[in-house]
């Protein structure tokens, strides 16, 4: 594809500047459908970059200390002395985190709240902001508290209340504003209330099986190293079971983190950037045709194949620059809109900066994309014989035979090869680069073949009685030159993923639709201590409540697998599962949120004495251990041993919020064991459910309550935002689709001004020219979308049932909507960017044509 | 010296070999104004498109000052046409977006020479059209750009001018100016011309007719001296 020496770059750029004259503003446009592309790459590439330095800078204010230590038990006598034995100029500070009715007397509001009681020392790096400013240095002065605004608002509360938990009250002193660490939606399930940790005693709310989380924070003397300590401490921490925690894995997980978010919404702009690469190879095949004769008189007057096809790639390139040039100002400029939708779900204060190195790789594949998609319809040149000149022949576009033209082969391989590259650029692991190019060919050879089907149909569902503008328009869709697969690629590659996230998100709200249709529970209390059951259970009753479920939490731990003791299991193969702390429960049967998998449900024990239990556990945690049915489990309860045999496996579906438990035993073997209650109940309203969780935080504080219809309402609301970010995404694969229809529509124009012209010298009125454009884009919409539909829920299924292993049910009506709403825009951006053909004489549009 | 030898060629139609041209053999030498003439169909603008190395023949050779130009592929053919052969078209073929003077310069360009807005510009001067250098073709009548497109095959100084029907979209008036201008870049730069028209009238203003029919030279005569057309 070498040119001859003599064509300089000069004269090649100047040739291909004054060629390109009156069409750049179309070219422009063809190019333009690479911008939207860019600008989600680089958007996302700056947002994730300059997440990735915040952290960093800010690594250390986000875990507050050089090591944090974590346990769910109190410091046992080991760590303690282990913390002993650390260098006299460490510093030491604890946070105990656990959940807690939190009622405010004046406005008799109760709500669940997360309860962190920290020690004068926190935080040692970094700051926590509290409105009015400055409350935090004020926080360890007394009783005192600082707790969400969310708080604030669903308790009725303001500062200066006092806020009971447990037997002790505290005076609301200020909100929290920016607790360094904590991600903003994280407080949508339990809004956080932080009190000295002098007064957690007082509350009395630690009591027997409460779940509380016990960190210590250690600021160490210079130049100790964390990472080293916590490294050399790891087998005791294990033992311990103590999570230890340093700066610089926190930032690790961060950073791992943002990649993958990253990496996900870059699936979003890859989509785009595909999109608009097939919209620019369209529109430059339709302008490649308007040019052959001036390609045959550059051949004519000594242009060689490869000068002329240099000139038109140097146009493309240039405008694929432009192009890209615009779609990194945009990409900039959504950058600085991304934290409107991303903030809930980041930890820090992001820094916003231009990121020269997304701003390059965004640039440099926009313009690469470009070329190359443009490549393809411009080796045609190549082969217009400039006999053409003198002879128009219809033919002048036809190509050899794939195999038979290496340039081209050559361009299908790279661009094969620079979509799996930057596929693979975007993927955590090659084989989701991989997966994530099989799902996005099949769904474009789904609408390839969709867009031939469609042209298929046109032309063999075309009656004679139907009215003339009718056939015209659907004729439109397969005569020569037409835009059908431009057009049905990306309307339904944007409705394709439109729906498919609408589909996924509601069948995902579905599942959790937790209101228990069974039982109706709609109100959980937990916490409750033995003696304390006949005490709830009485005021549920007098709330005029039905006490649903009553279910016994006994804690405990597994001492041994098949006789070998845990501490050698460990060893040999550590498993999260072998260390946890099993929260289990005892019934004589299934409930509906369980399924037997294998083995035999034993209700009860079979014979007496020394016969281990049959208990089931849940398949996720069996294939964790390796377990298999007939296993013995010696369990420790509160030191107790209590021997169990593996009876049954069982499938829960922990989406469903209601007890449901790894391990069932049953009744009886655990009868004896201390154990704690949840109960289910039901209230009719909002007012009655927090009249009875009132009543219950005041008589017994220690017990929790959570409405499960809040919990709907805030997973709802998460989900809401995740889908906001997500849409905010889809967004741009629609911008592209819109920009493609109208580089489409406008690559046609010349063909439709002067098939409209003739049109009009027949006899045909503006309002009939009009309604053929009406017709024409009205099924191109609307098959174009429906495809889109068809194949999103083939996605949506595949998403639901694989990656969720949840039952799919599709969502006819508002697909439907989309479709149309779809059909609609297809139809507006047709008619208003081919207004002009309708509106134009038939004398002007002659001498343009 | 332009000399045809034996130039056939033929279409496949279907099952049909269409023949268009059948040994087609003559000399032209240099500087000569030479008119192929015959009705639609003889297979004038065929022969023009061997002649000008647009094409290839079935069997035969095309010789440009010794230089076969079947032997010769496709890239070295539009070298030598861009060195030596000027086209002048029935329907201009002016290359809409460019200016005149933008025309006219483009062989110049795609052989990296320099100097050429001075050249091109001259040659419009010399076609009457310097003061519309800056004007798109679609601002310019009909004869007009035709002269540009007289100026833009004679920027190259080539050795053979092809002209097919070049007068074919002009009226009579305008069509004879053309003529006279191809005569006088003829007589003065010593510029070989053939002419393919289906006019006679217009023929006779050559030096030498070639009449084809159904793709055979029936005649090949020398004209009298040239006589004005009105």
């Amino acid at each position: 594809m070498s040119g001859p020496p003599t064509l300089a770059w000069r004269n090649l750029l100047t040739l291909a500047w004054r060629e390109s004259r009156n069409s750049r503003r179309r070219l422009l446009l063809f190019m333009s459908s690479i911008s939207i592309g860019t600008a989600a790459l680089v958007a996302i590439d700056s947002y994730a970059g300059n997440l990735v330095r915040s952290v960093a800078e800010q690594s250390r204010a986000l875990l507050g200390a050089d090591l944090s230590l974590t346990s769910r038990q109190p410091l046992s006598p080991a760590m303690t002395r282990w913390l002993d034995s650390l260098p006299v100029r460490t510093e030491r500070a604890t946070v105990t985190t656990f959940s807690s009715m939190a009622l405010v007397p004046r406005t008799t509001g109760t709500r669940l709240v997360q309860v962190r009681a920290v020690s004068p020392a926190i935080p040692f790096y970094g700051a926590i902001e509290t409105e009015p400013a400055g409350r935090w240095r004020q926080l360890q002065g007394g009783r005192n508290a600082l707790v969400d605004q969310s708080l604030l608002i669903a308790l009725d509360a303001r500062l200066g209340d006092s806020l009971s938990l447990g037997l002790s009250r505290f005076a609301i002193i200020g909100t929290l504003r920016n607790v360094p660490g904590d991600v903003g939606i994280a407080t949508a399930f339990g809004p956080r209330a932080y009190i000295p940790d002098r007064y957690v005693a007082e509350t009395r709310l630690l009591s027997f099986g409460s779940r509380a989380e016990y960190e210590v924070q250690l600021r160490l003397p210079s130049g100790s190293d964390a990472d080293a300590l916590a490294k050399r401490s790891r087998p005791f921490f294990q033992a311990e079971k103590v999570r230890s925690r340093t700066v610089r894995q926190t930032e690790e997980n961060l950073t791992k983190g943002i990649d993958q978010l990253r990496r996900f919404l870059g699936i979003v702009g890859l989509v785009a950037l595909l999109l608009g690469g097939i919209g620019v190879a369209s529109g430059i095949y339709a302008y490649i045709a308007e040019r052959i004769d001036t390609v045959a008189v550059l051949r004519c007057l000594g242009g060689t194949g490869a000068q002329v096809l240099a000139i038109y790639v140097t146009e493309a390139a240039a405008l694929g620059l432009i192009g890209s040039a615009a779609g990194v100002l945009l990409g900039i400029a959504t950058q600085f809109t991304l934290p409107l939708v991303l903030a809930d779900f980041v930890p820090v204060d992001v820094h916003l900066r231009l990121e020269p190195s997304a701003i390059a790789f965004g640039l440099s594949v926009g313009v690469w994309v470009a070329v190359l998609f443009a490549l393809a319809p411009l080796l045609a040149v190549r082969r217009i014989s400039p006999l053409q000149a003198l002879r128009r022949d219809a033919e002048a576009l036809a190509r050899r035979p794939l195999w038979r033209d290496p340039a081209r082969i050559a361009t299908g391989v790279a661009l094969a090869a620079s979509i799996v590259a930057i596929a693979l650029q975007r993927s955590a692991r090659p084989r989701d680069g991989i997966a994530m190019i099989l799902a996005i060919g099949a769904a474009m050879v789904g609408l390839l073949l969709s867009a031939s089907l469609i042209g298929w149909l046109a032309k063999r569902v075309v009656r004679e009685g139907w009215p003339f503008v009718v056939r015209q328009g659907v004729a439109n869709l397969y005569r020569p030159a037409n835009q059908t697969r431009a057009v049905t690629l990306s309307l339904g590659f944007g409705s394709f993923l439109i729906s498919m996230l609408y589909l996924v998100q509601t069948n995902l709200l579905r599942q959790i639709s937790f209101s228990s249709e069974a039982s109706q529970a709609n109100l959980a209390l937990y916490d409750i201590q033995e003696d304390q059951l006949k005490g709830v259970d009485s005021l549920i009753r007098a709330a005029a409540s039905p006490v649903l479920q009553q279910v016994p939490i006994v804690p405990m731990h597994i001492a041994a697998i098949n006789g070998k003791d845990v501490t050698v299991l460990s060893k040999a193969r550590p498993s999260w599962a072998l260390r946890r702390e099993f929260r289990s429960s005892f019934r004589d049967s299934l409930v509906h949120s369980e399924k037997l998998l294998s083995g035999r449900w034993e209700a009860t024990p079979r014979g007496a004495g020394n016969e281990p239990s049959p208990i089931s556990i849940e398949q996720g945690v069996v294939k964790e251990l390796g377990l298999v049915l007939g296993d013995r489990i010696d369990w420790d309860v509160q030191g107790v041993t209590i021997r169990t045999r593996l009876a049954s496996i069982r499938e829960v579906n922990w989406a469903r919020f209601e007890p449901n438990f790894f391990v069932i035993f049953p009744t009886g073997p655990l009868a004896a064991a201390p154990k704690m209650f949840v109960v289910m109940t039901h209230g009719d309203s909002v007012a009655q459910r927090g009249r009875l969780q009132r009543t219950i935080a005041e008589r017994f504080p220690n017990v929790s309550s959570i409405d499960l219809s809040l919990i709907q309402d805030a997973v709802s609301r998460i989900l809401g935002k995740v889908a906001i970010a997500i849409r905010f995404m889809a967004l741009f694969s629609v911008g592209t689709g819109a920009l493609v229809l109208f580089g489409a529509v406008a690559a046609s124009r010349r063909q439709r001004l002067r098939e409209g012209v003739l049109l009009k010298t027949l006899g045909a009125t503006r309002a009939q020219i009009g309604r053929i454009m009406l017709s024409e884009y009205a099924v191109l919409g609307f098959l174009g979308s429906l495809t889109g539909m068809v194949l999103s829920v083939g996605g949506a299924w595949a998403f639901v049932h694989f990656i969720f292993e949840s039952p799919f049910r599709p969502a006819a009506i508002p697909m439907l909507a989309i479709a149309i709403g779809m059909m609609l825009l297809t139809v507006t951006i047709g008619v208003l960017s081919g207004r002009g053909v309708f509106a134009e004489t038939p004398m002007a549009a002659l001498r343009e044509a | 010296m332009l000399v045809s030898r034996q130039l056939t060629k033929s279409y496949r139609s279907g099952d049909h070999q269409i023949t268009v041209l059948r040994d087609v053999s003559f000399t032209i030498p240099d500087g000569s104004f030479v008119a192929v003439v015959g009705p639609s169909g003889s297979g004038k603008t065929t022969l023009l498109g061997l002649l000008a190395g647009l094409d290839i023949p079935t069997s035969g050779a095309v010789l440009l000052d010794g230089t076969d130009l079947t032997a010769l592929g496709e890239d070295a053919r539009a070298r030598l046409r861009g060195e030596k052969i000027g086209f002048v078209f029935q329907s201009f073929q002016l290359i809409p977006t460019l200016t005149a003077l933008e025309n006219v310069q483009v062989p110049l360009e795609l052989r990296g020479e320099r100097g050429a807005a001075v050249r091109a510009r001259d040659l419009l001067t010399r076609v009457g059209l310097g003061d519309r250098t800056h004007h798109l073709p679609a601002q310019l009548s009909g004869g007009e750009q035709q002269r540009v497109a007289i100026a833009r095959a004679f920027v190259n100084s080539p050795r053979v001018l092809f002209a097919d029907e070049p007068t074919g979209n002009l009226d009579t008036t305008t069509g004879s100016r053309i003529v006279e201008l191809l005569e006088t870049l003829n007589r003065e730069a010593g510029t070989t011309i053939v002419l393919v028209s289906h006019d006679l009238g217009l023929a006779r203003r050559a030096g030498r007719i070639i009449q084809l029919s159904d793709g055979e030279v029936v005649d090949d005569s020398a004209t009298e001296p040239a006589v004005a057309v009105s």
